[in-house]
């Protein structure tokens, strides 16, 4: 009986059974970095809201501190969204015309809730606290990116737990003196690798990479 | 027959697949509530729940009206409820830079940012009036408002709406300080200025 198939397709499976391989690892790799990406992690996509609010009119072009508004950031995990009270205590005065801030005065009317489009929310298995960040001399902007420069909020960070893990890991490199925290334009007095592992020393940082730090 | 038998795994394999796609996302929005979320289950659609009329916090109860409420027998009080140290200072500096001057300006004046923005321009803290004005006033103020001015009951604890005041009525020293109030060694150096 003759040969079904030519020698040639000895040659032909093994780059095929090689190729595969490739092929998986390659998709694996594709799905990592897919991952990784601002298309699933959101990163510098900027959120749509039901009023246009803007930190850099409020917070570059004003000067109003973070705290006026987030007043709860410094003792606690969560680090509030101000109520549609906190609007309007300039709001009543300034712009009382404008149709843009129509959506704040009518739920101030009405008592209902503005229905801000969240920009950062981890899932609910991973456990974040902002008080002890920024006793520990970790700065708005670190996390959050130039808030301050924002026409629209956006997320500067994937979130993804690579990124926590790889401050927990080195907390010297990024952290700065806790009177600092609220400055947005903050840059270093002295080189980041003497002050940090300074202030490591100073504020007692520990590197929190235990898995029940995070996941409680 | 071996490819029957791959094609049989397929199956649950796929929906196996499927279940622990769908469980992550259980597990990244779980049922809890999260703070301000919204919420299917109540009437006002807020997981925030308002206090039941008549529940007191736990530390929160009133005893002390002179520091809850800035008057004792219906009369705004002269005096502080705690001793205001340097450290209480600091951390009224802290929080008249926050929550009062974008309107009352740094020094008091009433010409903050706000106000050259179209803010009623709210008096100077150091008119005759205001600085004899007794600290339970400014507490009045703050937590009950004024006027054009909301409250801010609900944004600065109690404890430090009086290290505002403590540092309200240090701005009102330093801006109406005379000469005498100076210590010896620097008056001579003013003097000669
Ligand atoms: C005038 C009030 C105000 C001030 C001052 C303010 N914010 Fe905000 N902030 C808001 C409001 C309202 C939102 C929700 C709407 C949005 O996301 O833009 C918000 C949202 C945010 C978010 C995104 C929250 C989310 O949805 O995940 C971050 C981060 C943030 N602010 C940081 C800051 C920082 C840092 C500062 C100080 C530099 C600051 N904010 C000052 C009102 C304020
Ligand atoms: C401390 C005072 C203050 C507070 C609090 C405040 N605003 Fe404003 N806001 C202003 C002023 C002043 C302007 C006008 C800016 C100008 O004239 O340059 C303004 C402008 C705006 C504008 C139009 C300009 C823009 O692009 O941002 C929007 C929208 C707005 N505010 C929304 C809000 C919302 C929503 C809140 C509550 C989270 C809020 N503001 C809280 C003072 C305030
Ligand atoms: C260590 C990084 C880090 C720092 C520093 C930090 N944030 Fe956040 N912030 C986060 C993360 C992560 C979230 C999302 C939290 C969640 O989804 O539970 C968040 C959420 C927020 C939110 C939305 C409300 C909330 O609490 O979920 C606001 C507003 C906010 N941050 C403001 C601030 C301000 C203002 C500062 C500086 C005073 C600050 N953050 C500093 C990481 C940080
Ligand atoms: C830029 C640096 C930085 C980033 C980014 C960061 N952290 Fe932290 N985190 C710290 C520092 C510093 C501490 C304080 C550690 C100590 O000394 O206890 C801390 C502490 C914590 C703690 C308290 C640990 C405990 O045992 O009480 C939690 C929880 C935490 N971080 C969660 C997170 C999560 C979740 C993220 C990512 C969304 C994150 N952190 C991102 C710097 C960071
Ligand atoms: C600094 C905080 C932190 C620490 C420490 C930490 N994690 Fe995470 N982890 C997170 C955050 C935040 C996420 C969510 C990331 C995201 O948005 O998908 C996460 C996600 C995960 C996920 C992915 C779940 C999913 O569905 O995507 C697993 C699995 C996980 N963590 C396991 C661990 C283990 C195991 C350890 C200990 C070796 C650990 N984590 C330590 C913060 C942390
Ligand atoms: C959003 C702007 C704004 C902010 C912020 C603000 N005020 Fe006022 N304040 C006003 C205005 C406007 C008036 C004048 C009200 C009127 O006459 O209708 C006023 C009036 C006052 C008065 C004078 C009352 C009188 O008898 O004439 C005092 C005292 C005062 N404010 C204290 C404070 C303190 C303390 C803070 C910080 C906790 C503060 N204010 C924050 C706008 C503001």
């Amino acid at each position: 009986m003759a040969q079904v198939f030519h020698p040639s397709t000895n040659t032909l499976s093994k780059v095929s059974i090689f190729g595969g391989v490739f092929f998986v690892l390659g998709a694996l790799w594709l799905v990592d970095e897919l991952n990784r990406s601002p298309y699933v992690t959101q990163a510098g996509v900027v959120r749509a809201q039901p009023v246009a609010f803007g930190h850099k009119h409020h917070v570059a072009g004003l000067g109003i501190d973070c705290r006026y508004c987030h007043t709860s950031v410094e003792e606690a995990a969560f680090a509030g969204i101000p109520s549609t009270k906190t609007c309007m205590t300039c709001h009543s005065q300034i712009w009382t015309e404008a149709p843009m801030l129509e959506p704040v005065r009518e739920a101030f009317r009405s008592d209902a809730s503005i229905a801000w489009t969240r920009v950062h929310d981890l899932p609910d298995f991973a456990y974040f606290d902002h008080s002890i960040h920024l006793a520990k001399g970790v700065g708005c902007s670190t996390c959050h990116g130039p808030v301050d420069q924002m026409p629209l909020a956006w997320r500067e960070h994937s979130l993804n737990m690579e990124w926590c893990i790889e401050c927990h890991r080195e907390p010297e490199r990024f952290v700065r003196p806790p009177s600092e925290v609220f400055n947005m334009d903050y840059e270093p007095a002295q080189p980041q690798s003497e002050l940090g592992p300074a202030l490591v020393r100073e504020l007692h940082i520990k590197g929190r990479t235990n898995c029940s730090a995070c996941h409680r | 027959m071996s490819r029957e038998r791959s094609l049989r795994w397929c199956g649950p394999l796929l929906l196996s697949a499927l279940c622990a796609t769908g469980c992550r996302q259980d597990m990244h929005d779980q049922p809890k509530g999260e703070p301000m979320e919204a919420s299917a289950f109540f009437a006002d659609g807020r997981v925030a729940r308002p206090l039941v009329e008549g529940v007191v916090a736990r530390g929160e109860l009133d005893l002390d009206p002179h520091l809850s409420t800035g008057k004792v027998g219906g009369k705004h009080v002269e005096t502080f409820p705690f001793a205001i140290d340097a450290a209480a200072l600091e951390r009224g500096r802290e929080r008249y830079g926050i929550f009062c001057a974008p309107c009352h300006d740094a020094a008091g004046l009433g010409e903050g940012m706000i106000v050259q923005r179209g803010m009623k321009r709210p008096p100077s803290l150091h008119i005759e009036r205001l600085r004899a004005a007794p600290v339970g006033y400014y507490f009045d103020v703050i937590s009950n408002g004024f006027g054009a001015m909301y409250d801010y009951a609900d944004r600065i604890r109690v404890e430090d709406r009086w290290k505002i005041i403590a540092y309200v009525r240090a701005l009102q020293l330093s801006q109406n300080a005379t000469l005498g109030d100076a210590p010896a060694d620097e008056r001579a150096r003013l003097e000669a200025q």
